[in-house]
């Protein structure tokens, strides 16, 4: 019997990812664009009234402490969590497996476990014109006072969904579909293109 | 138009659906009243000012909302979760699962 090959993980993003500095950046770089390509995207939804024992659940599995309130999040580099809907949560972690340790945990008395590692395609903008690009595509606010380190945010950019969360002053993680993630990348390197960027 | 989500906090008009009138009562699943099945399809109030709506944040967090919004000026005065209202314990029960 033929031996099995553990399948290689190919990015959506490959065609149009041109590491290095693009646009107009003589004056330096103001934006980075990178795919983080986490092993493991998870969404977590509790029953309603089984909140809090989800975020136990997080913390026991993940080590990270949600804060209260809408939106709350927390990123420690490696893994990160946040609220994007009532009672639902979006976790990442640089490593895979992540599905099969909240399924030992989330019994289906709390609430369930959905698998998007191979579905969601993470992009990470950083830089001190992130903010300014950002909103550009988004109707939200970016400013760090409204939109604090940590914290998710759901909205959509031409009908397409992406999660927000806010990994550091001036850097975001967006999460967006897989099967979009082109087209988002590709608009993002466009809306970047007069700051000049650097896509590592 | 901004709508203050009870999630997102205030987001912009495009974000939302519209649900239709919160003002329906829906007949019980087995309900052989016709009278109450035609109200419940056709009748609207269609007030000139305040107005109970039922609206989805479908392009944020996806929950659905109680909203009141006056029909002449779209100030909208309240909104709220749907989930947790006397219509939403309504559907559990016709459910019978919970």
């Amino acid at each position: 019997m033929a031996e099995r090959q553990i399948p290689e993980r190919l990015s959506p993003l490959e065609p149009v990812f041109h590491p290095g500095s693009h646009g107009n950046f003589e004056h330096g770089v103001d934006v980075i664009l990178t795919e983080t390509r986490p092993g493991s995207i998870l969404q977590l939804a509790a029953w309603p009234g089984e909140e809090k024992r989800l975020i136990e659940a997080i913390r026991k599995v993940t080590g990270l402490a949600l804060p209260d309130g809408a939106g709350g999040g927390v990123a420690d580099g490696a893994k990160a969590v946040f609220g994007f809907a009532p009672g639902k949560f979006t976790v990442a972690d640089a490593a895979e497996g992540l599905a099969a340790a909240f399924a030992k945990v989330v019994t289906p008395a709390i609430g369930t476990v959905t698998d998007l590692s191979h579905g969601r395609t993470a992009i990470r903008i950083a830089g001190p014109k992130a903010e300014w690009v950002l909103a550009k595509f988004f109707a939200i606010d970016f400013a760090l006072p409204a939109f604090p380190i940590g914290a998710g945010r759901s909205t959509t950019h031409h009908d397409v969904f992406a999660q927000i969360q806010r990994t550091g002053a001036d850097q975001f993680d967006i999460y967006v579909f897989r099967s979009f993630a082109r087209s988002f990348w590709k608009a993002l390197c466009h809306a970047s293109d007069e700051v000049g960027y650097e896509v590592q | 138009m901004l709508i203050t989500c009870p999630y997102c906090g205030p987001r912009d008009v495009i974000e939302f659906t519209y649900q239709g009138d919160g003002n329906r009562e829906r007949p019980q699943p087995n309900s052989q009243d016709l009278d109450a099945w035609n109200a419940y399809v056709y009748d609207r109030l269609n007030p000139a000012g305040d107005h109970n709506e039922i609206w989805q944040h479908s392009g944020g967090c996806r929950t659905h909302l109680r909203m009141v919004r006056n029909t002449l000026t779209h100030e909208i005065s309240s909104t709220g979760f749907a989930r947790g209202d006397h219509n939403a314990a309504a559907r559990h029960k016709a459910g019978g699962k919970s």
